[in-house]
């Protein structure tokens, strides 16, 4: 990939001078991916264009791997995008080969690199994961003239649409070391990706990159984001010292009152209204020892745990993945023994039949089914319905008819990219009823969410009894 | 003096502390087969004589006595057992284990248990301990009959002890020594008519002989060497039950056949001894009809009924009949629930509509290796469920009279004359509700069972021994499975991985012929076919003559003729009606080479190449291929012209120029390589499916075919299809003939020259077995350009392809026998029609063996 900077000006050739490499050869440097190269496409004295290049080794980074740390999955191919689009290499290339410039010295011009330059910057090619919109959104706010061009994904096949890929432009007039900080920061949050691990002192290079910008960014939560990888503790560190430095005034604070109140009258996320809803049907039905079938990374168990009600609470998935991440969250060392005895966690499938979930009060199947293809369902029917045999189930499932109020969800798209199918009221009704038929419960059904007179709730619930 | 006791036994020692139990447990049995109270303390707490560790130690002694009855092997218990409450669990364990409690007592007179004791330093308890334990063992002696001891020995003096010895009976249940072949049949219920017909198609001839007494007996001739087997219920209900008697009673006493008791038999003698019991179901004809026959048949009847032994393992332990049937846990064992089960089964408890006993479906659950003959309840149509078969067709209801030929596993049977009695719950209803349009197996098979899965499994393949699948990758194969597989019934076969050849020196290349070549010579292997490799993507396909046939033949019903599925058994098109119009396409060129006629077969399975690769690889195409061309062009190419205008100034520009550029040529090469397999799939026309193996048809596995003959029968289907399927072009290569190898190896450097992928070089026959067993059974070796896709766009440029060449390809070789080996074992299992647990067990084996951490690019 390469990096050009162009300075138009008086003597534009001291632009050697301030990133402290001749304007008159090639420049070669070792790194620890490969290899960067600086050279000087244009150098006059009304105009001087540097460019820097990077040579990435992708086999050397392939084979030499080191555990799964904190690089890229992409590394693990010799089929990807790093030697040839920007990313965080590019960010180590800057520090590494024009640091001083970064830091804004001159051992020569450092009146030069004190003032605001017209300068130039471009790029090819840039990964915007978000768009153009994203890429304006991060750079427009800092002053830039931002021009993008997209590359197609293959000019051969239009059919399979544009690619991530775009050539920027940047122009401002600015402090060198500005606007290299500005890429440095910058280009590794478009990527959004990191060749290397994110620990804590990567949030101190983000809060010395950012001083004097990052703070009034409108973006400056997603930047933290994506530059801490979404690592979320520390992107609240992050931010909390971000901000935390500001001291509100007067009027801020009455304001920010306010938007905390409008936050609690707000009504409760879906997901929420779901799992209360699930969690009350069973303490109604006076279940006590329960199963959360599919129960993923834990939210609904950790509801569960909170009634003392369920003396025996079990979550199966079929992600083993998704279990290490629920014993993780649920916090599994470190409960004590008592709560720990009540909660147990199963790797297992709902359409293999499990002798392990015989003999359940109640279970909780929370927008599951439709993560089942279709013909599949029978299995999980026999599963759950004829060998486990709850008392109570409860199962919840998208209600389709309702997907017209989201206003971002295109029409005819499913909600989520696994669901299989997903049924209006008639459709699972049918369905709840035959089971309910064919293994002798009784079903009824209840809207969670906003109920809508024409489409009815965004969730549907069918609650089945034991006859 | 010879102590009998049962081969399977749980046997306790009983004596006071002194009297010789260990020694005599020493002489008489295995130290395995003795467990030690003593021996236990001293595991448990480092002192054999710790009183404070006994409870400790005796919970450990019986986990290890249970873990031993399971597996069948004898247990000795050597503690004193002086006391009631200690010989409780022994009876317990008996019973659990359905095994018979064996009691040896050593009742010596106390002085010289005392003796004995005074020179053991450890046993320094005073006399009164000795002669509470006498005490105690001697009250216990007028006890073990009614604790449940079933044989009792006890030993008096030191010369009774001394000429003991232990002489261990077979069961009576065990006749594994014969061997058959048997012709064992379903209840007969005095339809004698019916039967004398079915021993008469069988090949028996039978005779009318008056006896002794008067009344006419029978010999039955059967024929050479064959047996027959009386799975009970000869009585109750039907017209001749006396005849039934006769003819079976001379048959079992001559030796031409073996009997086990049915419930109605034993109801029968328990009235003809006098018994009270209630005369329903049938019993009043018995007794109306043996009213006409002498005090002394009825005498011989009763004698006969109460000597039958509850059911039988044959065959060295592959047959197993009862009436009622046997679960795998209670085969070849002895107890009253033992018996019970035999002869009634178990009942969950509940009732049905008719008021009869809802009957527990043991046979749904059974996992046993035997096969498991028996009766009981009448059904209208015998069939297989977990090797166990009921062959009661209900004649005595009108229904037939069934044998079962062993081993042929053939059915024969004869139409009852006449209804003799009505049933209760009619024979025909229960069926028409349960629409017997699959088998018992099929709609057992509609669910399979976690256990059959998860967990660490090792899998005995006909081909390469035992295969052991890693808990771990257990747990990723059973997400895939759940996820995103067909209907596992679809689910025969999976391909194993293709290992490439080993690594090539030449200049610029990574893969050549050679190597594949030198190979299959160092493995003994003379003769190789090498195949061209379609670029596309792997799909198995199964194609039925109709929808009927795949219900028949795949216990699969409304999901169309067949089904084209990737190698991790996904469905391979998200469109339906595109996989109909393929599979139909498919189905019309087999039906135009009259396939079905010729195999004897309702249904083929295909391993096959499904082209473009963009039909499927659609999302990796352009998230990775694709992308990476589009960023890889754009930005060298903007490096190449911005040191452009620089290269003429200095020498290290130019070099820098001309290193760009030759990336960016490489660059182009791969984008070119990748764009070769691609093309717009708009209808099946679009398609191309290339089968190279023709894996399985009804009855067989192909593998005994050379893998010409897969060519070119295969070959025959495609030319008969209309341009959807396609014939691969291959060449028969003798390893060690200069001549031919260069041939070949010319062939490949043409095929990769004009873009193609390469070929695929396999052994002639399809299953080869060189100096350390099986062959690889493919090897793959890829052409320079192809492998841009693989290695990178620049992997040909100096620096990388050294770098390169070092790889590994041992890893991938071991994993691709191992799943070649649970491929074909699927297939075998499949067209024994073994259940579908044993055939889902070697897919998803290759499937989790697919998560073994492999270089991904070889």
């Amino acid at each position: 990939m390469i990096l050009t900077m162009t300075y138009a000006g008086e003597n534009a050739t001291d632009l050697g001078y301030l990133l402290h490499k001749s304007p008159f050869r090639v420049h070669s440097f070792e790194q620890p991916f490969g290899k960067t190269y600086v050279f000087y496409p244009e150098a006059t004295a009304e105009r001087c264009t540097a460019a820097l290049v990077l040579e990435i080794d992708s086999i050397g980074l392939v084979r030499g791997r080191r555990g799964p740390g904190g690089e890229g999955r992409v590394l693990e191919e010799y089929v990807n995008d790093r030697p040839y689009a920007a990313s965080s290499f590019l960010s180590v290339a800057i520090a590494r080969t024009f640091g001083s410039a970064l830091g804004g010295k001159s051992k020569d011009r450092q009146e030069l690199a004190d003032s605001a330059l017209q300068l130039e910057a471009q790029i090819s090619v840039v990964p915007c994961r978000g768009g153009e919109k994203l890429l304006r959104r991060l750079f427009e706010p800092l002053g830039y003239d931002v021009n993008a061009r997209r590359h197609p994904l293959d000019d051969k096949f239009p059919e399979w649409g544009e690619s991530p890929y775009f050539t920027i432009t940047l122009r401002r007039e600015v402090r060198l070391s500005e606007m290299l900080t500005h890429l440095y920061v910058l280009i590794p949050v478009l990527d959004d990706d990191k060749h290397y691990w994110v620990g804590d002192d990567e949030v101190e290079k983000l809060l010395r990159h950012g001083e004097g910008w990052l703070r009034e960014h409108p973006e400056r939560e997603l930047i933290t984001e994506r530059y801490l990888k979404h690592q979320k503790r520390l992107a609240r560190e992050a931010m909390e010292r971000l901000i935390g430095e500001e001291e509100p005034e007067a009027d801020e604070a009455a304001e920010t009152h306010t938007r905390e109140e409008e936050a609690i009258e707000k009504p409760i996320s879906l997901a929420e209204q779901r799992m209360d809803k699930v969690v009350g049907t069973l303490l109604a039905r006076g279940a006590q020892r329960v199963l959360d079938l599919g129960c993923g990374e834990g939210r609904l168990l950790r509801e569960l745990l909170k009634e003392k009600t369920f003396s025996e609470i079990v979550g199966m998935d079929v992600s083993h993945r998704a279990l290490e991440i629920a014993a993780r969250r649920l916090n599994f060392e470190n409960m004590p023994g008592r709560q720990r005895e009540r909660i147990q966690l199963l790797h297992g499938s709902l359409i293999y039949r499990d002798k392990r979930l015989a003999g359940y009060d109640g279970a909780a199947v929370v927008e599951v089914i439709e993560h089942l293809d279709p013909p599949r369902l029978a299995a999980f029917e026999r599963v759950l319905f004829e060998f486990a045999r709850p008392k109570t189930v409860a199962v919840t499932t998208p209600n389709v008819e309702y997907n017209v109020k989201f206003e971002t969800l295109p029409a005819g798209k499913m909600r989520h990219k696994d669901h299989r199918f997903e049924w209006s009221r008639q459709e699972f009704r049918a369905w709840a009823e035959g089971i309910a038929k064919r293994f002798g419960y009784t079903v009824q059904f209840l809207p969670i969410g906003p109920e809508d007179s024409a489409v009815g709730s965004p969730t549907q619930m069918g609650v089945f009894s034991i006859q | 003096m010879k102590l009998k006791i049962p081969e399977l036994a749980v046997v306790a020692l009983i004596g006071p502390s002194g009297s010789g139990k260990s020694s005599f447990a020493r002489k008489h049995f295995r130290a395995t087969e003795v467990l030690s109270s003593d021996y236990c303390r001293g595991l448990v707490s480092d002192d054999e004589t710790s009183q404070a560790a006994t409870n400790d130690a005796f919970d450990v002694l019986y986990y290890i006595a249970s873990k031993r009855l399971a597996a069948g092997k004898l247990v000795v218990i050597d503690a004193t057992n002086v006391q009631t409450e200690a010989r409780k669990p022994i009876v317990a364990l008996g019973r659990q284990f359905h095994c018979l409690p064996v009691a040896i007592v050593l009742d010596l007179p106390e002085k010289i248990c005392h003796e004995r004791n005074r020179i053991r330093p450890e046993r320094d308890f005073g006399p009164h301990v000795v002669r509470q334990q006498a005490q105690q063992m001697r009250r216990a002696l007028r006890n073990l009959e009614r604790e449940g001891f079933r044989t009792i020995h006890v030993l008096h003096s030191l010369e009774e002890v001394d000429a003991a010895e232990i002489e261990r009976q077979p069961l009576w249940n065990n006749l594994k020594h014969e061997h058959g072949p048997f012709d064992i049949i379903g209840d007969v219920h005095g339809c004698f008519d019916e039967l004398v017909d079915l021993l008469t198609n069988l090949g028996y001839s039978i005779a009318k002989q008056a006896n002794g007494d008067g009344a006419p007996a029978y010999t039955a001739q059967p024929p050479e060497g064959r047996k027959a087997i009386f799975l009970g219920d000869l009585v109750d209900r039907g017209p001749k039950i006396p005849e039934v008697l006769k003819l079976a009673m001379s048959m079992v006493a001559a030796g031409t056949a073996l009997c086990v008791p049915g419930n109605h038999d034993v109801k029968l003698m328990r009235k003809l001894r006098g018994k009270d019991v209630q005369i329903t179901h049938g019993l009043a004809d018995s007794l109306e009809q043996m009213e006409k026959e002498s005090p002394e048949f009825r005498d011989r009847v009763s004698k006969f009924i109460d000597s039958l032994v509850s059911h039988y393992v044959l065959h060295d332990g592959k047959l197993v009949v009862a009436h009622a049937g046997m679960k795998e846990e209670m085969q070849g064992r002895g107890s009253g629930k033992v018996r019970d089960f035999a002869m009634y089964g178990e009942t969950t408890g509940e009732t049905d509509e008719f008021g009869l006993p809802v009957r527990y479906n043991w046979a749904a659950e059974y996992r046993g290796k035997a096969m498991v003959v028996y009766g009981h309840t009448p059904v209208p149509n015998s069939d297989w469920l977990n090797r166990t078969i009921n062959i009661d067709n209900g004649c005595v209801f009108g229904g037939r009279l069934t044998a079962l030929r062993y081993p042929e596993k053939e059915i024969v049977s004869v139409a009852a004359k006449s209804a003799y009695a009505q049933p209760v719950r009619p024979l025909v209803a229960a069926a028409v509700a349960a629409e017997p349009e699959l088998t018992s197996q099929q709609q057992h098979d509609d669910l399979l069972d976690l256990e059959d899965v998860i967990g660490k499994r090792i899998v005995t393949t006909r081909l390469h021994h035992n295969v052991t699948i890693r808990e771990e990758n257990g747990l990723a194969a059973l997400e895939v499975m759940s996820r995103f597989a067909a209907n596992p019934k679809w689910l025969i076969y999976l391909p194993p991985t293709m290992a490439p050849t080993g690594t090539s020196e030449r200049v610029n290349l990574l893969e050549y012929p050679a190597e594949a070549f030198s190979y299959f010579r160092s493995e003994g292997v003379s003769r190789v076919v090498c195949e061209e490799k379609h670029m596309g993507s792997r799909t198995v396909v199964i194609v039925c003559r109709d929808e009927d046939a795949a219900r028949r033949s795949f216990g699969v019903v409304g999901e169309g003729i067949g089904i084209s599925y990737t190698r991790t058994g996904r469905r391979f098109f998200d469109d339906r009606s595109r996989e109909k119009e393929l599979l139909e396409n498919v189905r019309a060129a087999f039906n135009a080479v009259n396939f079905w006629e010729e195999f004897k077969t309702d249904w083929v399975c295909l391993d096959a190449e499904l082209m473009p690769w963009s039909a499927k690889a659609q999302e990796l195409l352009r998230q990775q291929y694709a992308a990476l061309g589009a960023a890889a062009r754009a930005s060298l190419a903007t490096t190449v012209s911005a040191i452009e205008g620089i290269a003429g100034q200095n020498e290290d520009a130019a070099s820098l120029k001309q290193k760009f550029e030759r990336r960016l040529e490489a660059v182009n090469l791969y984008v070119e390589s990748y764009r070769r397999y691609c093309w717009t799939v708009n209808s099946v026309r679009d398609l191309k499916l290339a089968p190279f193996h023709l894996l399985a048809t009804e009855g067989q596995v192909h593998i005994h075919q050379d893998h010409v003959w897969h060519m070119e029968t295969l070959g025959r289907v495609c030319n008969a299809s209309d341009g959807l399927m396609l014939a691969t072009a291959y060449k028969v290569v003798e390893t060690a003939d200069g001549d031919s190898v260069n041939q070949a190896t010319a062939w490949w450097e043409e095929l990769t020259g004009r873009g193609g992928e390469g070929m695929v070089v396999k052994p002639f026959d399809f299953v080869a077995r060189g100096r350390r067993g099986l062959v690889q059974p493919a090897i793959k070796c890829r052409g320079s350009e192809y492998l841009r896709i693989i290695y990178g766009p620049e992997y040909l440029l100096p620096e990388n392809l050294g770098r390169l060449r070092n790889r590994n390809v041992a890893t991938k070789r071991s994993l691709a026998l191992r799943e070649f080996a649970l491929g074909i074992e699927a297939l075998e299992r499949f067209v024994r029609h073994e259940p579908l647990r044993r055939v889902h067990e070697c897919v998803f084996g290759v499937l989790a063996l697919e998560s073994e951490p492999v270089d991904p690019r070889l």
